[in-house]
């Protein structure tokens, strides 16, 4: 029960990262393995520490594992690569270049000409709604412009896997479910595989195919709970039997983890 | 009550403040000039040593030698500062030797080592110019050094994610990242430069206003020493001027607190 297409996208192999405290070493991920499948939409939810941003950075090649592996398309990570974007919760837009000049800045890199460049700006600023602002600087933004202008710059440079770590953890609650219902739109029109990291387990459930479950110290996947609730879904979608059963689900699983970790 | 002055206050321009502030400072002097006329000459006598100094044509031989040599210490630390800042903050050994030797140097006033460098490279514009460049040096290395280390890690994740490899990154975040410190350093660093110039000027020479002040200064002609004193914070404030415009056009993207 995965996406439209059932070909694995990203095959996390049995990743082990560790790292070093000053009271020793401390297990970070502890042989974490999960197949993702192309154009599926997966949530990550679990407490904190529990190595999910870990996880995130080790697929997006920012970090490397202690052992084990992580294949996109078969081919092992070795670094960051276009074909994997990220989106962080601090937005990370270049305070110093224009929203425009922000969502070009990896299509220079790839050497596209500046019709190409300006084509394409045009094409995602309008898909996230802030074409009148692509003059502006970051700083004359709100938070939830921001990170659409971030969602702009990975969609910019099209990969074929989303990764978004917390991206909406820093917004207010209306504006945290404006960005999701834009977000469902956009992954509907254009379908990317997407790996997305929350701690919040309705904005799980509202996104995914799939939702899993990860518990902490030492971090691995607790349970994988499919979402049966078919697109198109909004924030009526909450309102749903079905929605409110899978949400209680996944919290009391998400809560003992919680109290797990205060012991 | 405290608003409705606020108003008031807000009510008055910039350019009338600055003219209260400058009559305010002439009355101060004048009462100064008025009780001790030994020590302060008046604004008439200082006015009158700066036309017989233009008119004899030697105050800008003063004027333009010290500037040259504060511009080329200043400039070659500048240029010297940005790569040696860059390195401290990338190769962890090149920091961990270069940086106690910063931090020692940083704190000794340049006038006790002045004569050191005097005694090697004798009492020309070299010597000068060196020891402005050590000053501002040490001054702007340690803060460019600061920016760089600060710079955001997740801009440089976000750089290397869309495809960035290390001499963009380089290029296209650090050095932007890092400019508002690298302006900062300019700021401190001109300062600096014009603090040591005087240092740099007291142990000899023929030209400078340094010297201008203290030949001055032996043969009791307080109008010149006035003089010279006042040019040297004219030349302060235009500097000050200067950076601050380099800010605007180039640090204007970042995020101020409002008032």
């Amino acid at each position: 029960m995965a996406g439209d297409n059932s070909a694995v996208k990203v095959r996390i192999d049995n990743v082990v990262k560790m790292f070093n405290t000053r009271n020793g070493e401390m297990v970070a991920l502890n042989g974490v393995s999960m197949d993702i499948h192309t154009n599926e939409f997966v949530c990550v939810v679990g407490p904190s520490g529990c190595g999910k941003s870990t996880l995130l950075n080790i697929i997006g090649g920012l970090a490397t594992p202690t052992s084990g592996k992580v294949y996109v398309d078969d081919k092992e990570v070795d670094g960051p690569g276009p074909e994997r974007g990220i989106v962080f919760q601090q937005y990370a837009l270049f305070p110093w270049l224009t929203v425009e000049k922000n969502v070009q800045f990896g299509l220079k890199l790839q050497g596209k000409s500046q019709a190409e460049c300006e084509e394409i700006t045009h094409k995602y600023l309008k898909m996230v709604d802030l074409e009148q602002f692509a003059k502006a600087y970051p700083k004359e933004l709100s938070g939830g412009m921001k990170q659409r202008v971030a969602i702009a710059r990975a969609y910019a440079v099209n990969p074929e896997v989303l990764l978004m770590d917390e991206p909406f953890g820093a917004l207010d609650a209306q504006t945290r479910t404006q960005l999701q219902t834009e977000l469902l739109e956009t992954w509907e029109k254009e379908k990317k595989t997407c790996f997305f990291i929350t701690h919040d387990v309705e904005e799980a459930i509202i996104l995914a195919q799939r939702v899993v479950i990860m518990c902490a110290r030492p971090g691995r996947v607790k349970d994988i709970v499919d979402i049966d609730i078919p697109y198109p879904r909004n924030q009526e979608t909450k309102m749903l039997p079905r929605f409110l059963e899978l949400k209680n689900h996944i919290w009391g699983q998400v809560y003992q983890e919680y109290l797990a970790v205060r012991k | 009550m405290n608003n409705k002055k606020d108003t008031i206050w807000k009510k008055i321009p910039n350019s009338v403040w600055l003219l209260i502030s400058f009559s305010a400072a002439m009355l101060l002097w004048i009462f100064a000039a008025v009780n001790w006329p030994l020590t302060f000459a008046t604004p008439a006598q200082v006015l009158a040593a700066l036309m017989e100094k233009l008119n004899n044509g030697t105050l800008w031989g003063h004027v333009g030698a010290s500037l040259g040599r504060v511009l080329t210490g200043f400039g070659l630390a500048f240029v010297v500062s940005i790569p040696v800042a860059f390195l401290m903050a990338w190769y962890d050994p090149f920091r961990h030797v270069v940086e106690p030797w910063i931090q020692f140097i940083r704190n000794i006033p340049p006038l006790a080592y002045v004569f050191l460098i005097v005694a090697a490279l004798g009492v020309g514009t070299a010597s000068k110019v060196t020891v402005i460049f050590i000053a501002s040096f040490l001054v702007m290395v340690i803060t460019i050094y600061q920016g760089v280390k600060g710079v955001d890690v997740t801009l440089i994740k976000a750089a290397r994610v869309l495809g960035a490899k290390q001499k963009d990154i380089f290029f296209k975040v650090t050095i932007p990242a890092s400019t508002p410190f690298i302006l900062v350093a300019a700021r401190l660093g001109l300062s600096t430069s014009l603090t040591t110039l005087m240092a740099s000027e007291i142990v000899g020479g023929d030209k400078g206003i340094g010297m201008m002040i203290q030949r001055a200064s032996g043969y009791y002609q307080m109008d010149v020493v006035l003089l010279g004193i006042i040019i040297l914070g004219v030349i302060g404030i235009c500097f000050e001027k200067i950076v601050k415009f380099l800010e605007r056009r180039y640090t204007g993207w970042q995020e101020t607190i409002q008032q």
